[in-house]
């Protein structure tokens, strides 16, 4: 049996101790494909019995970086160390890394059964421990009925369920995954998402996955490194990220963000003013540390979910107030987003939980409204 | 209303049209010349034109001379060793001209596979380049090749391999054959296998070296069980004209050859026996057709 390795999600941080070795370390990793540069001077380190998340658009360089570690690229310049030990040289059929392909990859020719014993056969484990080795495998991942189909005879579903499968037979010491859910309709793929968190505190290994779904990301992984044109634009926990962007970029990428552009001009005990003549508006925020200067360009970004949104003037002396009409209304059941066009002609979007069932809401269509939020409800980014 | 005519019939008759065009081809070009050589198969020799007994003019004809049918040739061609003999060594030369030109072809198409895309229709194009010269022009060309005083020679005796008088003796040899098979017939197996190896989806051998399969290793496993239907194409592609296969044995194999398709051509030819020469080709084709058909039943059920 699977042994259980115990709670160990909750107030897991091995990043935050000083005295942890990294477990996968990128050290200055270059990647040129002619002169096209796909991964720049990146270092990046990864802790055992994590959970780590590439998150980026496609040609980020995310992908690419996953294949140096299972081997099927090697560095331009730099190196990968494993449980320290430098990977350079080392071929893929050698590493301790297993994949989970995006197309997945199972072999036609062969059963489920087939597929998942793959691994271990090339190890020369002996027959009786693969049999047992793969039924295991097979009620992890729910599929002992079908252990004598072939791929073709599996739903998109099921196949993914055996490419997880396979990849996890070895025990590897790392499971790397390429878009694993990318092909799975939305219900299915939030099921999956939890069963793979379930699967990894189970097993205990350490999984680096990589996606361009944000949501994805933040549902599974312990933290996530956002990249962009082959470098990492932030790392840091779900929350650190939306919450603490640190970049426009990030905050655009992850996440639905308002944007207003502005220049400080005042800092005071932390708290910094914004005068954005774009919108004809003055804004609070907190500095954030450090950096904020005196007539610097800055933006001010903003989650929409934190914006409030109100028929009534708020009381004359209110910081951050902006003042609109109500331009469009997405209705999502669970929230309604209301797009408020601001004398200037930005827009600026604010979304709102729809807790009764009551089906005429209060704010309608070319409304005059005001938005109003506190002052740490958004932050200033510098780039 | 007439518009309404038109759209039932004419798709109709389309659809028909469609379905009936390649068994009408079948029928004619086939089954009937099949029936003429069978019946004329059942026939005795005869000093005539054309030169056999019976001959059939209408139905009613045919329900008379019934009786005059035998199946004597097909009797005749189990006592003279000379047959059996000669189906036996071409069934020998296709089998082992088969297999070689599975050696050959199969990494000619697995390099092409491999071969950057934007090379890849250049070297197809190179495969089939040799057909827009004749056939015939180019097993000609290998008795200038391979003859005694050819280029191989001329060129192992400008090598010093070769002394001033010794030559080469593969011409009218089997190994000439093998040769000029090989050599004809390597399109119809690197194309089928280049069509299968090409599909072959590359992330499949990733997978296997991440599974702790090296390449060598992965080839077997992976690449060659996955581009069996190629290799059954191309087998089946070249073994069949090959069995039959009458120019080249002619050409370059000289008299020590024995083949059907030469023993065939004499019966017809030299000895004008029109029944024993059709009952030589409808046993051939039995030969042929029935391992093909238990063959192809096997897939379905797999």
């Amino acid at each position: 049996m699977i042994e259980a390795v115990g709670p160990i999600k909750r107030k897991f941080a091995p990043w935050d101790d000083p005295t942890l070795k990294p477990f996968i370390r990128f050290e200055n990793v270059t990647k040129r494909f002619g002169d096209f540069t796909a991964v720049d001077d990146l270092t990046l380190d990864i802790y055992e019995r994590e959970f780590f998340a590439l998150l980026g658009p496609s040609g980020c360089g995310k992908t690419t970086l996953m294949r140096m570690l299972a081997g099927f690229e090697q560095p331009t310049e730099g190196r990968i160390l494993l449980d320290g030990k430098d990977l350079s040289g080392i071929p893929p059929y050698k590493r301790p890394v297993n994949m989970m392909f995006q197309s997945y990859a199972l072999f036609p020719h062969m059963t489920v059964e087939g597929n998942i014993a793959f691994g271990l056969k090339q190890e020369g484990m002996d027959t009786s421990n693969i049999n047992t080795r793969v039924a295991e495998m097979l009620e992890l991942v729910k599929l002992e009925k079908f252990a004598k189909r072939k791929p073709h005879q599996l739903s998109g579903g099921q196949r993914q369920r055996v490419a997880l499968a396979r990849s996890l037979a070895k025990r590897p010491k790392v499971l790397l995954l390429d878009e694993p859910l990318g092909a799975l309709d939305r219900k299915l793929r939030e099921e999956t998402q939890f069963e793979l968190m379930d699967i990894q505190m189970e097993l205990g290994m350490t999984f680096l996955i990589v996606t361009h779904d944000q949501e994805e990301a933040m549902t599974v992984s312990d933290r996530i490194a956002v990249m962009n044109h082959g470098v990492i634009a932030q790392i840091g926990t779900a929350s650190e990220i939306y919450e603490q962007p640190a970049s426009r970029y990030v905050a655009d990428f992850v996440g639905d963000i308002n944007l207003i552009d502005g220049t400080v001009s005042a800092v005071d005990d932390g708290v910094a003013t914004l005068h954005c003549a774009g919108v004809d508006a003055t804004i609070v925020a907190e500095a954030g540390p450090g950096e904020v200067a005196v007539g610097a360009e800055a933006g001010f970004a903003i989650r929409p979910e934190k914006v409030q949104i109100s028929l009534e003037a708020p009381p004359a002396g209110t910081p951050n107030v902006l003042s609109g009409e109500v331009w469009d209304i997405g209705y999502l059941g669970d929230i309604s987003v209301y797009r408020v066009r601001l004398p200037g002609g930005s827009i600026v979007k604010a979304t709102v939980a729809n807790l009764t069932r009551i089906v005429e809401r209060p704010i309608t269509w070319e409304d005059k409204v005001f938005l109003t939020w506190p002052a740490d409800a958004g932050v200033i980014l510098l780039k | 209303m007439a518009e309404r005519g038109t759209q039932g019939i004419r798709p109709f008759l389309a659809k028909w049209a469609l379905v009936a065009v390649p068994y009408l081809w079948s029928l004619l070009f086939f089954l009937a010349p099949f029936l003429i050589i069978f019946k004329i198969s059942l026939s005795q020799t005869a000093i005539a034109m054309p030169p056999y007994t019976p001959v059939i003019n209408g139905i009613g004809d045919f329900w008379a001379k019934l009786t005059d049918f035998t199946f004597d040739n097909y009797v005749f061609l189990t006592e003279d060793p000379l047959y059996y003999s000669a189906y036996l060594s071409s069934l020998r030369i296709a089998l082992i001209s088969t297999v070689l030109l599975l050696i050959v072809g199969y990494p000619i198409a697995y390099g092409m596979a491999r071969a950057p895309k934007s090379l890849r229709n250049a070297l197809v194009m190179a495969v089939i380049l040799p057909f827009w010269t004749s056939f015939l022009i180019r097993v000609y060309a290998w008795i200038g090749i391979l003859k005694p005083e050819g280029l191989i020679t001329i060129a192992l005796q400008g090598l010093g391999i070769l002394g001033p008088g010794q030559q080469i003796h593969i011409y009218n040899t089997e190994t000439a054959v093998f040769i000029g098979i090989v050599y004809s017939y390597l399109p119809f197996m690197v194309l089928p296998l280049y069509a299968a190896l090409e599909k072959l989806d590359a992330t499949l051998l990733e997978a296997a070296a991440d599974l702790g399969c090296p390449p060598t290793k992965s080839f077997w496993v992976i690449t060659f069980p996955l581009s069996l239907p190629g290799v059954i194409a191309g087998c089946f592609l070249c073994f069949i004209p090959i069995v039959g296969e009458f120019v080249i044995p002619d050409l370059l194999g000289g008299s020590e050859t024995l083949m059907i398709g030469k023993t065939l051509w004499a019966e017809f030819f030299n000895n004008r026996d029109w029944p024993v020469s059709s009952a030589v080709a409808v046993v051939l084709l039995i030969i042929l057709v029935v391992p093909i058909v238990i063959f192809q039943n096997q897939q379905k059920k797999a």
